[in-house]
């Protein structure tokens, strides 16, 4: 008996081993956690029909949403213009589905701008440390006292837009303000994060093993320090949509004539009391999209944290 | 055990190991590959300096392993570390001393050329291969990773090796496995992939720092057999950092026992067994559990390790040592050849040899 006990115990166990199910990874398990959320589905949905939206605002309406029929002016919905008209006689309908693209415009490339410029930034101070670390992080502790919407009232106000200033510019100009605004949040996130993954013994093996300090960062730093910037950079996007909804509401975001769901809300404003569908539909549209992300972003969260399943 | 002894043994890795440093800027002179001379090595805390490595000094030649033997803080992993260039400085500091790989010296080197000895050159192995596996990496595209890095080889044919190297270091259904991750091994079977890791560009040194400390006992004789063949299949010289007198027996060919971030005796395994030399290897001896003495009193080393911050004077072993006189609280003892090629840095080492 006791001797049968001994060689049992003598071998590794490589049967239970090679039986065992398939690769489980942080990002297959949270992918796992993710298709069993119901939140995460109607976030996905509606994200997608938003970005299909902005992308090809022709397979909703065929109306000409710069086509306006004074005549029409604060229309009702009716089944000839579904959401009704405006004070210029626009279709709402057609209007709110081609606001979609300025609003996922703006959200999109500013979580980009900030997620590059942040990580980076994070990285450096992080994997570096010293004088890098302390003048990364000064600069961070600066502009992370200039609050989002100030600064870009101040930015937008200081580099207005002309009429005739193409769209695109008019777009660029308020990711370039909420890029310049957005990074700290995310530096500080990547240099904790960093901080928390470099002293773990596979960067020090991998060091052992001759990696170069890029090798490093990219194999063995980063993808192990994304998932809290990723989270947070989901649910900044739909901060980002919202601040620019509110940068064109006062007249120096998106200015007309570039369609936005910012300007669709000022313009309803006068007429509030009389006809308050003008005002409901953008409304509802631009909290939907703001809503969608900050859910995406908390499912993705749930999912890669562990202590939450 | 001496090179012309075990070449004879080499099998065609260790051929080919011997035709690559033929081409490779290092050439082992007679054999010599490693030779510490005199390091020091500082940590600097906010609580003052501490003097973690006091002067060590070693030589290591092709197909020989030694074993660096100490406790907790006497600076094995440190002296490791050294080697490597994977310090943190700071709070380290190398404050004395050199590291010369094949007649060159590593701590004056430039750190891109210094960065390019690390795996094909000397490579290491870590005490706890769980937390020296990245998690989100399958194990094969880690092993596959040190061909893309160093050779340039292409995804396919790294990925090849790899598995050819998870069979050499006995992953069984490697082909299948390759993709799995770290958590999905035993922590036997990790080990061997971290070896394999280790090994796969052929390195001329290997140190493997505690490789068997986080194993349980069964497995750590599989790895320590491992380690060996291997070591004797690419004449590799492996410098085997262990607290474990039991694991050193078996494998090593010399041992350097530490104390306080110097080397206090320097043997061959079976000398320095029979008849240690120093009071503390002689205690170290002692405190073996044995089977025939069942039933007594465990001998054990009294006192505590000095605090590096505040090594005593004359030899850091004194406040525990039996042999201790006051010489030995003001002059510090050098190592000195007490029998031939036996080395020992006590006052009284004739005495200890006698008993």
């Amino acid at each position: 008996m006791t001797e049968a006990t001994t060689i049992a115990v003598g071998q590794e166990t490589h049967v239970a081993e090679a039986t065992e199910g398939g690769a489980r990874s942080l990002a297959s398990d949270a992918w796992r956690q993710l298709k069993k959320n119901p939140v995460f589905w109607v976030s996905v949905v509606l994200i997608t029909i938003f970005v299909v939206m902005a992308a090809v605002p022709q397979l909703f309406t065929q109306t000409d949403p710069t086509e306006a029929i004074l005549k029409d002016a604060r229309m009702r919905p009716s089944s000839e213009a579904w959401f009704g008209r405006d004070i210029q006689g626009y279709d709402i309908y057609a209007r709110t589905i081609y606001g979609a693209r300025a609003s996922i415009l703006v959200g999109v490339f500013t979580t980009i701008g900030t997620v590059i410029l942040g990580s980076l930034l994070g990285i450096m101070a992080g994997f570096y440390g010293g004088w890098s670390d302390t003048l990364i992080s000064r600069i961070t502790d600066v502009f992370l006292a200039i609050p989002l919407l100030l600064g870009g009232i101040l930015f937008m106000s200081t580099f207005p837009n002309n009429a005739n200033s193409a769209y695109l510019v008019v777009v660029f100009k308020v990711v370039l303000a909420l890029t310049i605004l957005g990074w700290p949040s995310l530096t500080r996130l990547m240099r904790s994060s960093v901080l928390q993954v470099k002293p773990n013994d596979y960067v020090q093996a991998a060091r052992a093993l001759g990696a170069s300090p890029w090798r490093i960062i990219r194999s063995h730093i980063l993808p192990n320090a994304m998932a809290p910037v990723i989270v947070v950079s989901t649910i900044n996007l739909g901060v980002y949509i919202s601040v620019e909804a509110t940068l064109s509401f006062l007249g120096i975001g998106l200015t007309p004539p570039a369609i936005s769901w910012g300007v669709s809300i000022s313009d309803a404003l006068v007429a509030l009391r009389t006809t308050p569908h003008i005002l409901l539909f953008p409304s509802l549209f631009l909290s939907l999209t703001v809503l969608a992300f900050i859910m995406l972003g908390d499912a993705v969260r749930d999912a890669f944290d562990p202590k939450t399943r | 055990m001496t090179t012309t002894e075990t070449s004879t043994t080499a099998t065609t890795r260790g051929e080919a190991r011997r035709q690559q440093t033929a081409d490779s800027v290092y050439k082992p002179k007679d054999g010599l590959l490693l030779e510490v001379d005199d390091l020091f090595v500082e940590f600097h805390t906010d609580d003052g300096i501490a003097k973690a490595i006091n002067g060590v000094s070693f030589d290591l030649y092709q197909g020989e392993t030694l074993a660096i033997l100490g406790e907790s803080g006497s600076g094995k992993s440190v002296t490791a570390q050294a080697i490597m260039g994977i310090l943190d400085v700071p709070p380290a500091r190398i404050t004395g001393g050199q590291v010369r790989y094949c007649g060159q010296d590593l701590l004056t080197m430039p750190d891109e050329q210094r960065r390019k000895t690390r795996g094909p050159e000397i490579s290491m192995v870590f005490q706890d291969a769980l937390s020296s596996l990245n998690p989100v990496f399958p194990v094969g595209w880690q092993i596959a990773e040190m061909f893309r890095q160093h050779r340039g080889m292409n995804k396919s044919d790294a990925m090849e090796r790899a598995i050819k190297l998870m069979q050499r270091v006995q992953i069984p259904a490697a082909k299948e496995r390759v993709k799995a991750y770290p958590h999905q091994f035993s922590g036997g079977m990790r080990q061997r992939i971290m070896i394999a890791m280790a090994i796969a560009l052929d390195p001329a040194v290997l140190i493997a720092d505690e490789p068997t400390t986080a194993l349980d006992v069964t497995v750590q004789a599989q790895i320590m057999e491992l380690l060996q063949e291997l070591q004797q299949e690419r004449q590799m010289g492996l410098i085997l950092i262990t607290h474990d007198l039991g694991v050193v027996a078996d494998v090593a060919d010399k041992i350097a026992v530490m104390y306080a971030g110097r080397i206090v005796e320097r043997a061959d395994v079976y000398d320095l067994y029979r008849q240690p030399a120093h009071p503390y290897t002689k205690g170290l001896l002692e405190s073996i559990p044995r089977l025939d003495l069942k039933g007594q009193n465990l001998a054990a080393i009294g006192g505590l390790p000095p605090n590096l911050m505040n090594i005593p004077p004359g030899c850091a072993f004194n406040p525990r040592c039996r042999y201790a006189q006051d010489i030995c609280k003001q002059d510090r003892p050098e190592l000195r050849e007490v029998l031939p090629g036996r080395e020992a840095a006590c006052h009284f080492s004739e005495e200890v040899l006698n008993g």
